[in-house]
């Protein structure tokens, strides 16, 4: 199916991306370089909730990160909107990035420890010129189902769910059309787990986000996701709508995967 | 549940306390020693030399910590060695600070090839023996108290440089720092806003800890006597007499060295009691 | 006679804050014991109560942990050591930093042998190629004279269960042995854990947080909250029905791919409250 251009709101084209190998360094000259993404071609489109699964090593973090720009793809192309972002400068970006944010994997390291919430939820703000401030960081808090007496709290005062929160709190306040999730429930305990899912969840109807949520958990992508990128070793090896997925996977490592996950069921049987 | 970091925070009081409030008796001598002290501090009486410490027998109870082999007072020329010690400490102290820390910022979080010389840099700076540098550099600039600030500041930037290049590369590593860049913060904002709050505990850590070593120098130079004036007091240069009439006289040497090591090791202290209180999952 | 049997153990923070509250459990030679909790819950504590591997913060206040009989707690400190390192072992969560990095993997090995069951040397070896082919490592050979870094993460994961299980101990603790795994490796790790329990007749204590890992490698598990025992059962029971109100709210928010509407769902506010009350209910009573 064709989609019109301005249904799409990322177009990623044969992307690569490669980090040197500082194990493999020679004594002397440049350390070689790894293919991490060894060409990508994919689109997501407006309000999808697209899932990006793999094991560890399998570059679904370095792809979420490439996306957004926090590093440089060595070639392929990005287009996000109507901008083609895969080589811009940083100077270039700054002003597009309000419409692309980032929710991290650890809280405890992506919030700034010695910020107070609300000074955490207004600094992109600030930075991106927006006003009434005080009022979308309230507004932002609220969403998230935190209190506005948190606004003086430091990050440490607060549980791995809350830190959670507030750092959602912080992508959503700049009202952006994208936002990357990178593993964001994996260091959390089950019963904070499917609170943060629901809030995700809420969050994307009632704001028509478009979100892509990095994760290596299949059942918590299945709960969320409209469509499901499969890597492996750095190449898509599958990519279907959620519930093709699950009914008929195709690919053999889709299968494995799923395979491998422990069911809470003393009746599945491992093969 | 409570934190058991919050149980160790009652404990860097004392000390910041004790440490700071020596420094604070020296910052008061330094600044009224004219008006306190009770004689001129290069006045010689040699029918007074040799007095002892008021406590001891055929003590002056005019000269309170007694006279040196001039017959000067030695409480009074420990509290104008004051002034000389914490300009050293101070001056020093905050210049090589200011240098080392700018140069390890700028080479932890700007990387590339920033981090390249300056780095190299440091390897070939620390490759000197630090003494014979300062000899050699005061014999090139001459001897004063400027000459003695720009050697410390010459030698031991590399100090401050290494250690926070190295905190500056792991905060660079969080995950906080590619929020900020996220959210459209330029190199320079998160080098300022985000990196140097969360590397300022070590850098006053260091500080404190550089000026204690900054007297140190000051006096090991009065020492080898190539510090200042001979007519000006140092707590170096009172060292160097009194190891000469050390058994005649052992007050000459024990009180400068005391307030030297008490000096020194306030000043480290107040570091590590400043730098839990910088730390807000501490405080 | 269960092998490890625990009594009213209680640990404690040194300011008096309770780690374990009054835990008593039992495993059996060729038994599974899952311990179950969130983060904070103490399930680790456990463990490292057992084989005398507390953290400094914390004192063991109270209780007794029989181990083959014989009341640990009441031994001096050295034959306490002795008796754990013959007849306990530890599987630990993180395969990286278990290994010393600058050792090859034969002598770390070996050197277990050599210490607990004063081997010889050429007897040590021999036993540990041994048991690198029972935990299916291709080129046993090879992998002796490896350094942990030049190994993938569930490579030295079967290492460490191949040390584990080196000198023959009784009892086995796992702690979150397949957490830092990917699932494809979590799977294989935990097939070769069972089979290496069951082919020697090892208790084993399955410290995790994962209710899915549970019904793969236990058969009986205790649920802790708080450091306190909410539930003590088999296996099946609970999966088919939990007893108490919060292991029925933990196994509801445990994610379920074939029951998507059914699972992950969020613990409610009030099972939580209630759960606290219990805890400082028992508290009251132990103290009043």
């Amino acid at each position: 199916m064709n989609a019109a251009v301005s249904d799409q709101i990322y177009k990623v084209q044969d992307l690569r991306v490669s980090f040197p190998d500082l194990s493999k360094k020679p004594l002397f000259g440049a350390a070689p370089r790894t293919q991490v993404l060894k060409g990508l071609t994919f689109d997501v489109a407006k309000g999808d909730v697209l899932g990006i699964v793999g094991g560890s090593g399998s570059g679904k973090s370095t792809l979420g990160r490439a996306m957004i720009r926090l590093l440089d793809p060595d070639s392929g192309s990005i287009r996000f909107e109507e901008t083609e972002i895969a080589h811009l400068r940083e100077d270039d970006l700054r002003p597009l990035r309000k419409h692309f944010q980032m929710i991290f994997q650890d809280p405890m390291s992506s919030l700034n420890p010695r910020r107070q919430v609300g000074g955490i939820i207004a600094g992109p703000l600030r930075l991106q010129g927006f006003d009434n401030i005080k009022v979308r960081v309230g507004e932002a808090l609220e969403m998230v189902g935190l209190p506005k007496s948190f606004e003086t709290r430091y990050p440490h005062e607060l549980s791995g769910g809350q830190r959670q929160r507030v750092g959602i709190a912080r992508a959503i306040a700049l009202k952006p059309d994208f936002i990357l999730a990178d593993e964001i429930v994996s260091g959390l305990d089950v019963s904070s787990q499917a609170q943060v899912l629901n809030l995700l969840e809420q969050l994307v109807r009632e704001l028509g986000l478009t979100l892509a949520f990095v994760s290596h958990d299949l059942s918590v992508i299945r709960r969320l996701c409209s469509r499901i990128l499969v890597l492996h070793h750095g190449e898509i090896v599958e990519n279907a709508a959620t519930a093709e997925l699950f009914d008929n996977p195709q690919a053999a490592y889709t299968r494995t995967l799923l395979d491998a996950i422990p069911l809470p069921d003393p009746d599945q049987v491992w093969a | 549940m409570p934190d058991a970091r919050g149980q160790i925070r009652r404990l860097p009081g004392l000390r910041l306390w004790l440490s700071g409030g020596w420094l604070l008796l020296l910052v008061l001598a330094a600044i009224f020693a004219p008006m306190i002290s009770p004689h001129d501090p290069l006045e010689q009486d040699l029918f007074a030399a040799r007095l002892p410490p008021f406590w001891e027998q055929g003590a002056d109870p005019a000269y309170l910590l007694g006279t040196d082999s001039l017959g000067r007072d030695l409480l009074s020329r420990m509290l104008y060695g004051a002034r000389l010690a914490l300009t050293v400490a101070l001056v020093a102290g905050t210049l090589t600070c200011l240098v080392g820390a700018t140069l390890g910022l700028i080479a932890g979080y700007y990387r590339g090839w920033a981090d390249l010389v300056i780095s190299r840099l440091v390897d070939i700076w620390m490759a000197f023996p630090p003494v014979l540098f300062a000899i050699l550099l005061i014999a090139v600039l001459g001897t004063g108290l400027t000459s003695i600030i720009i050697a410390i500041v010459v030698i031991d930037w590399t100090r401050f440089s290494r250690v926070v290049r190295a905190e500056a590369m792991s905060q660079g590593a969080m995950d906080y720092v590619a929020s900020a860049q996220v959210a459209g913060r330029s190199r320079l904002g998160i080098a300022l806003a985000e990196i140097l709050p969360n590397v300022l505990p070590t850098i006053v850590a260091l500080l404190t800890l550089e000026m204690g070593i900054a007297v140190i120098v000051e006096a090991i130079l009065s020492f080898v006597n190539l510090s200042i004036s001979t007519d000006q007091p140092t707590w170096g240069g009172m060292i160097a007499e009194g190891r000469t009439s050390i058994y005649q006289a052992w007050w000459v040497l024990v009180f400068p060295l005391f307030a030297l090591f008490l000096t020194v090791l306030s000043f480290s202290q107040l570091g590590e009691g400043l730098k839990d209180y910088f730390d807000p999952v501490l405080r | 006679m269960s092998y490890l049997a625990i009594k009213d153990l209680t640990v404690r923070l040194k300011n008096g804050v309770p780690l374990l509250r009054k835990v008593s459990l039992e495993v059996e030679a060729g038994e599974v014991r899952a311990l179950v909790g969130e983060s904070g819950a103490g399930k680790s504590m456990i463990g490292k109560a057992v084989l005398g591997i507390l953290p400094r913060a914390a004192r063991l206040t109270g209780g007794k942990i029989l181990l083959d009989g014989e009341d640990l707690l009441t031994l001096p400190p050295k034959a306490r050591r002795e008796r754990i390192g013959a007849k306990a072992a530890l599987i630990p969560q993180d395969p990286l930093t278990a290994l010393n990095p600058s050792r090859r993997i034969g002598p770390q090995i070996i050197d277990r042998l050599v210490d607990i069951l004063g081997w010889k040397r050429p007897k040590a070896e021999a036993r540990a190629l041994e048991l690198l082919d029972e935990v299916h490592i291709q080129d046993p050979g090879r992998v002796m004279k490896s350094y942990p870094h030049e190994l993938s993460g569930g490579m030295r994961q079967r290492i460490l269960i191949a040390s584990a299980f080196a000198a023959e101990p009784k009892l086995i603790i796992a702690d979150e042995p397949t957490t830092a795994l990917d699932v494809t490796v979590q799977k294989q790790i935990l097939k070769l854990i069972r089979e290496m329990q069951e082919r020697h007749q090892t208790a084993l204590l399955f410290v995790t947080h994962d209710l899915g890992v549970v019904s793969k490698v236990s058969q009986t598990l205790t649920v802790l909250y708080a450091g306190k025992v909410i539930e003590d059962t088999n296996v099946r029971a609970f999966f088919e029905a939990p007893a108490h109100a919060y292991s029925q709210a933990l196994l509801a928010a445990t994610p379920k791919y074939t029951d998507p509407d059914g699972s992950l769902m969020p613990v409610p506010e009030s099972i939580i409250t209630a759960v606290e009350q219990e805890v400082a209910a028992f508290d009251a009573q132990l103290n009043g």
